[in-house]
């Protein structure tokens, strides 16, 4: 058995609170009720349950940094904007499991002393946020929400809050300001959010992942969770996003030891017209890529950083041989140049130098020196600016470039 | 349309709601911006005046937030929204010949609206749907596995509609 969080996926009426009530939803939070807040905050530390946003830090250590006695109020941030390419899962949990996200945050609120959350949902997600919302109304009408939440004492409101548009306010400061209803530009670092977060208070951003699997955790004990993915540090399950050319792109929920090699061909169904695969793109666009001979790596936080590549928001890309892999660079590049959010040079004029470079090479217009211009203005992007979208493009480039620098010099004008 | 701008019964009530959820009036102009944006179709200077006024905000705050998300519109979409996808899944699934159908079937380019006012194109990145991909959102309604013969239906269906 390894799956929590899409166990009654196929089922109909899954995402109402009655067919979660029903298949034991809501028992974690009777059970965390009776527990003390650090207890709980400890099992979620024991579990080690890394972030499932991007960064993979363990969400039970972030929690432990928000200030115990604050005269301030403090706050639960859920991110929901969902917008590295690749990653479709928090979507699924919204449109599916939204119970498991609310039951979730309730749970964390508690055990971080928090008594208002809001969720922060990009402005796209129409469908995702309905449902999200008629399962919010539900819980609220049921007493999860509000005062005195199941006869406990503990009082908790919970706001939707609608993005509208722009990558950067995944970004867990722009999304601050976001929230706040300023242009998502994100934050010089520190402070960090658990002391100064939204509205100058502390508060816990986490994504909306790493927050549903808090029943689960509560529910099995830690012990039992880790159990479920036998591997140091970056034990039970996760969601992970496969897509591109694979036969069934999908969520799988596995455990945490899974390879590269088994999710492609194990549970995506290999690929696409039994092509030979060319590239994989293993956590999202911001991850450096990885070539066919490494696939045997465990699609987990620390194994694929040994492969200088890094596990991201789990959003795997395949791509099969026959792909145009300089106009890939440039679909990728497009995307930071558009996302910048500005306010750093690197950022703003190397995402954009780089989109034209490579649309230059694309046109069969480039040169050998623009290869190695990519390169270096790469090289310059990195560690430079306030946040790390920069670095999101620099280091995916980077390796497109070197791992398929013959499909570029392919194309140059003072080919060889 | 006219000058006038005031939200219906309905949005006060949704408005006056919001103005309760946050500990800043700030935090309530995104939200509040949406609500103008359902109520008057878009954001010109009269609506973002309206909702500065409501919210006793400077409209320097109130137009340096709205121009800062690509979803906020200052002026009139057409009645059906084409949102294409063209990341990267997307992309490897075959965007470039949806592309194609737009050209062929509406002539438009990314951001145009057709001169009958009927529909507006743009192409817009990932929208975390990239296992059924290639798809689009028209009016904010996901649809998915989209083909070329699939989605010049789509179009065709929504001429039709008109
Ligand atoms: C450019 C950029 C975009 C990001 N987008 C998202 C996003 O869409 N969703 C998300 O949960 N985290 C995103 N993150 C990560 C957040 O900053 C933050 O680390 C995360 O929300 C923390 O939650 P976690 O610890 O539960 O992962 C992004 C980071 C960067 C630098
Ligand atoms: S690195 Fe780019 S996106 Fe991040 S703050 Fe700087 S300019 Fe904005
Ligand atoms: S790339 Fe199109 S939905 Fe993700």
């Amino acid at each position: 058995m390894t799956k929590l969080l899409t166990k009654h996926i196929h089922e109909s009426g899954c995402e109402t609170l009655n067919f979660y009530v029903a298949h034991g939803g809501y028992s974690a939070l009777k059970k965390a009720f009776k527990m003390k807040p650090e207890e709980v905050m400890e099992e979620v530390k024991k579990a080690s349950l890394r972030g499932r946003g991007g960064a993979g830090f363990p969400a039970g250590i972030k929690w432990s940094f928000v200030p115990k006695d604050s005269d301030k109020p403090k706050y639960l941030v859920v991110n929901a904007d969902e917008s590295e390419p690749g990653t479709f899962k928090d979507r699924l949990i919204l449109e599916k499991m939204a119970h498991y996200l609310l039951e979730g945050i309730i749970i964390s609120s508690y055990a971080v002393g928090i008594h208002h959350c809001y969720i922060y949902v990009r402005g796209e997600f129409w469908e995702p946020v309905k449902a999200l919302q008629k399962a919010l109304e539900e819980a609220y009408s049921r007493g999860y929400f509000g005062k005195n939440i199941l006869g406990s004492g503990f009082d908790l409101e919970c706001t939707i809050h609608r993005g509208a548009g722009a990558y950067i306010c995944g970004e867990e400061t722009g999304l601050l300001e976001s929230l706040e209803g300023k242009p998502g530009r994100p934050r010089n670092k520190p402070p960090f959010p658990a002391l100064i977060g939204a509205f100058g208070c502390p508060t816990v951003v986490n994504n909306v992942e790493t927050i549903a699997y808090v029943p689960s955790i509560i529910e099995l004990g830690a012990e039992k969770y880790l159990q479920m993915g036998p591997h140091q540090n970056n034990g039970g399950v996760k969601m992970y996003c496969i897509s591109g050319h694979v036969k069934k792109p999908g969520v799988y929920e596995l455990p945490m030891n899974t390879t590269l090699r088994q999710l492609i061909y194990d549970h995506a169904g290999g690929i696409l017209g039994d092509r030979e695969l060319k590239m994989v793109i293993p956590g999202g666009s911001s991850t450096p890529i990885l070539m066919p001979d490494q696939i045997d790596v465990m699609m987990d936080f620390d194994e694929l950083k040994k492969l200088g590549t890094f596990l991201g928001s789990a959003g795997t890309m395949i791509v099969a041989e026959g792909t145009d892999i300089v106009e890939l660079a440039a679909v990728i590049a497009k995307f930071y140049a558009h996302e910048s959010c500005g306010q750093c040079t690197p950022c703003r004029e190397g995402t954009d130098w780089i989109y034209q470079l490579v649309l230059k090479i694309h046109a069969g217009e480039g040169t050998k020196a623009d290869i190695d211009r990519i390169l270096d203005i790469c090289n310059n992007m990195k560690g430079q600016t306030i946040c790390v979208l920069s670095d999101a493009l620099a280091d995916p480039m980077k390796s497109i470039v070197t791992k398929f620098r013959h499909e570029f010099e392919a194309r140059v004008v003072d080919a060889a | 349309m006219s000058n006038e701008r005031k939200f219906s019964p309905e949005t006060e009530a949704q408005f006056q709601k919001l103005l309760t959820r946050y500990p800043t009036r700030l935090a309530a102009l995104i939200p509040t911006l949406w609500l103008g944006q359902e109520e008057f179709g878009h954001l010109d200077r009269t609506a973002l005046a309206y909702v500065a006024e409501r919210l006793e905000l400077p409209m320097s705050q109130v137009v340096n937030t709205c121009t800062f998300y690509t979803m906020f519109t200052p002026v009139a979409r057409g009645k059906f929204h084409i949102e294409l996808c063209t990341n990267v899944a997307c992309w490897l699934r075959g965007c470039r010949e949806i592309q194609q159908v737009v050209e062929d079937e509406l002539g438009l380019k990314h951001k145009q609206t057709s001169a009958d006012g009927m529909f507006t194109y743009e192409e817009v990145e990932c929208l975390a749907a990239c296992d059924k991909a290639p798809m689009c959102q028209v009016n904010g309604a996901d649809t998915y596995n989209l083909t070329p013969e699939s989605f010049r239906e789509l179009i065709r269906g929504l001429k039709s509609k008109g």
